[in-house]
C-alpha cells in the first residue's frame, strides 16, 4: 500500500484551532461544564486566538491539501474581517440574549462553526473545497436565523432562507459540474487554463456558478430573501448575516472569477455589470419606502454588495483593491448601525421602526451623532470612510473604461443618500419621543470603534489601503 | 442505441428543470419543496458521475459522493426548521407562509 502523504498542517492551523475550540465548547456547554457567559467569552476569545494564529503563519504564499487550500494576502485580509465581524456579532447578542430570555449555549458554537465555513470558503481554490466551506458557512445560518424556535417570524425566516439557500446551493452545484465536466478539472488554477478556449457549456456553468454567488452575496437578482431574512431573524443574528458572511461570499465571488476565469473576462464582464446595476439601483429605491429598520438595512446591503461587484466588475487589481476596501469598510459601518438597532429598546420591548428615532438627537446625543456619522458614510460623504470605499470602486470602474456603470453607480448612491439622511432629519428635527434605556456597554464599545473609525479614516488611510492593495495583487 | 454523455447531461438538466419548477410552482405543501430539492442535488450528482465517467477522472465521483454527505446534513436541518415552524403555525401550506413581506 503506498504511503499517504499528509497535508502540511501550518496553513490550516487556524481553522483547526476554530474546529476543535468550537466542538469543545459545545461539550461544556451541553454538560454544563460552563455558563451560557462563559461559552460566549471563551468564543471571542476563541475568534481572537484563531486570528492571532492566522497573522502569526509565515508570509507569502501558503497551500495545503493539494492545492485547494490557499493561504495568500488577500486570504489574509478577508479573514482577519471574517473574524472582527463574527466576534463583533457574538458581543453584540450577550445582552440581547440575556434581555430576550434566549441564552443558549449553541449561538455562539453556531457562529463559531460558520466562521470555520467562511474562513474555508475565504482560502478555497478549487470547486470542493468552495462547495464544503459554502455549506459550513451557510447551514448554522438557516439554524441562526430560526433560533428564536417559539417566534412564528424566526422560524418562518429561518425556513425561507434554508429553502432559497438550499436552491441557491444546488444552483452553484450544477454550474460546477458543468463546468468540471467541461474543463475536466476542479481546480481554479486547472480551470483558467482551459477556460481561455471558451465554449457554451462553460458558459452555461458559469452562468449558474454565478446565480449561486449572487444569492449569497444578496446581489439583485438573487437577493430577495434579504429583506424577509433580515427582518424575521432574531436582532443579533442579522447583525451576524449582515457583516461576515457577506465578507465570505465576496471573497469565493472575488477569488472564483479572478483565478479561474481570467481568460474570458468579456464574458463574465457583461453579467457582473447588469448584476451591479440592478443592485445598486434596487437598494437605492426599495429602500426609500421602509419603516422598518432592519428591512431598510437589508435594502442598504443589497445596495452596498452592488458597488462593491462594481470593482469586481472592472476586473483589474485596482478593482478588486475597491472591493477588499468595501468590504472592510462596510463592515465597519454596518455593525454600528446594529449596535444601534440593538439598542432601540424601552420598557415595552425591542423597537424596530425608524420612526422610533424620533428626537435622538436630544435623548441620547452621543448615539445619534456616532449613528448619523455611520449614516452620511454610508451615503458616501467625503470625508468620511464609505466616501473612500466608494472613490476606490468608481475608479477602478472608469479606469476599466466601465463609464456606463460608473456614472449609473454615482446617481444611485445620490438617490440611496436620500433615505440615509431622512433618518438622521428624523433623529434631529422630529419631535422627542420616549428614550431607550441605557446602551450595555459592549454595544458602546462597537458604535464608538466604528463610528471613529468611519470619521477618522481619511486622517491615516494608509495602512488599509496598503494592505488591501497587497491582497489584491497577491490574486493576479 | 449507444448512450452517450448527452443523454447523461439530458437526463440531469431535465431533472434539474423538474427541481426548480417543483420549488416555484408548487402552492401546497414545503415538503414537495425539499423533495424538489433533493431533485436538484440528484441530477448534479448524475451530471457529476457521468463527467467523470466519461473524462477517466476520479474526482467528479468523489464529489459526487461529498454532495450527497452535505444533502444529508442539509435535508435534517431542514426537517428540523419546519418542525419548529409547524409548532408555531399549525400548517406547512406554501401558502401560509406569508408574515414577512413587503
Amino acid at each position: 500500500m503506498a504511503a499517504v502523504a499528509y497535508p502540511a498542517i501550518l496553513p490550516v492551523l487556524p481553522e483547526i484551532v476554530l474546529g476543535l475550540g468550537a466542538m469543545a465548547l459545545l461539550m461544556a456547554g451541553v454538560f454544563g461544564a460552563a455558563s451560557v457567559r462563559v461559552v460566549d467569552f471563551a468564543a471571542i476569545a476563541l475568534l481572537v486566538i484563531a486570528g492571532a494564529v492566522l497573522l502569526a503563519l509565515p508570509s507569502g504564499r501558503l497551500v495545503s491539501f493539494g492545492g485547494s487550500f490557499v493561504v495568500d494576502d488577500f486570504a489574509r485580509f478577508l479573514k482577519i474581517l471574517a473574524l472582527i465581524g463574527s466576534a463583533a456579532a457574538v458581543a453584540m447578542s450577550i445582552d440581547h440574549a440575556q434581555r430576550e430570555r434566549q441564552q443558549r449555549v449553541e449561538y455562539s458554537v453556531l457562529v463559531l462553526l460558520s466562521t470555520l465555513g467562511m474562513l474555508m470558503l475565504i482560502s478555497a481554490a478549487d470547486l470542493i473545497a468552495l462547495y464544503l466551506g459554502l455549506e459550513l458557512m451557510s447551514l448554522p445560518l438557516y439554524v441562526m436565523a430560526a433560533s428564536h424556535r417559539g417566534s412564528l417570524r424566526s422560524t418562518e425566516a429561518g425556513l425561507k432562507y434554508f429553502v432559497l439557500g438550499a436552491l441557491s446551493s444546488g444552483m452553484l452545484l450544477y454550474g460546477a459540474s458543468l463546468i468540471y465536466g467541461f474543463t475536466g478539472t476542479v481546480s481554479f488554477t486547472g480551470i483558467a487554463q482551459v477556460a481561455a478556449q471558451g465554449g457554451v457549456g462553460l458558459i452555461f456553468g458559469l452562468v449558474f456558478l454565478f446565480a449561486g454567488f449572487c444569492f449569497k452575496a444578496a446581489a439583485v437578482p438573487f437577493h430577495m430573501w434579504t429583506p424577509d431574512v433580515y427582518e424575521g431573524a432574531p436582532t443579533p443574528v442579522t447583525a451576524f448575516f449582515a457583516a461576515a458572511p457577506k465578507v465570505a461570499a465576496i471573497a469565493m465571488f472575488v477569488r472564483a472569477t479572478v483565478v479561474a476565469f481570467p481568460g474570458i473576462t468579456s464574458e463574465w464582464q457583461q453579467i457582473l455589470v447588469f448584476v451591479a446595476i440592478a443592485s445598486t439601483l434596487l437598494g437605492s429605491f426599495a429602500a426609500i419606502g421602509q419603516r422598518n429598520f432592519k428591512r431598510l438595512m437589508a435594502y442598504s446591503s443589497i445596495g452596498h454588495m452592488g458597488y462593491a461587484l462594481i470593482g469586481l466588475a472592472a476586473g483589474t487589481p485596482e478593482g478588486v483593491q475597491g472591493v477588499l476596501l468595501y468590504m472592510a469598510i462596510y463592515i465597519t459601518m454596518t455593525l454600528g448601525v446594529f449596535a444601534v438597532i440593538l439598542a432601540m429598546r424601552r420598557s415595552t420591548g425591542m423597537v424596530e421602526s425608524i420612526d422610533q428615532l424620533a428626537g435622538l438627537g436630544r435623548t441620547h446625543p452621543t448615539m445619534a451623532f456616532l449613528l448619523a456619522m455611520l449614516l452620511f458614510s454610508m451615503a458616501g460623504v467625503p470625508p468620511l470612510a464609505g466616501f473612500f470605499a466608494k472613490f476606490y470602486v468608481f475608479l477602478a470602474a472608469i479606469k476599466a473604461g466601465l463609464y456606463v456603470l460608473a456614472i449609473i453607480g454615482v446617481l444611485a448612491s445620490v438617490v440611496g443618500a436620500y433615505y440615509y439622511l431622512a433618518i438622521v432629519k428624523i433623529m434631529y428635527f422630529d419631535e422627542a419621543v420616549e428614550g431607550f434605556y441605557a446602551m450595555p456597554i459592549e454595544l458602546r464599545i462597537v458604535l464608538a470603534v466604528c463610528g471613529l473609525f468611519n470619521i477618522l479614516f481619511f486622517v491615516y488611510p494608509g495602512p488599509l489601503v496598503g494592505a488591501a492593495s497587497a491582497a489584491a495583487h497577491s490574486l493576479f | 442505441m449507444i448512450i452517450g454523455l448527452g443523454h447523461y447531461l439530458s437526463v440531469a438538466a431535465i431533472l434539474f428543470t423538474l427541481g426548480i419548477f417543483g420549488i416555484f410552482l408548487n402552492r401546497k405543501n414545503v415538503i414537495i419543496i425539499m423533495m424538489s430539492i433533493e431533485l436538484i442535488l440528484l441530477a448534479v450528482n448524475i451530471d457529476l458521475v457521468a463527467f467523470s465517467s466519461f473524462l477517466g477522472d476520479i474526482v467528479g465521483q468523489v464529489y459526487a459522493l461529498i454532495v450527497l454527505t452535505v444533502a444529508a446534513a442539509e435535508a435534517a436541518i431542514g426537517l428540523a426548521i419546519l418542525v419548529a415552524y409547524f409548532r408555531n403555525r399549525g400548517s406547512i401550506a406554501v401558502e401560509d407562509i406569508d408574515l414577512l413581506k413587503g
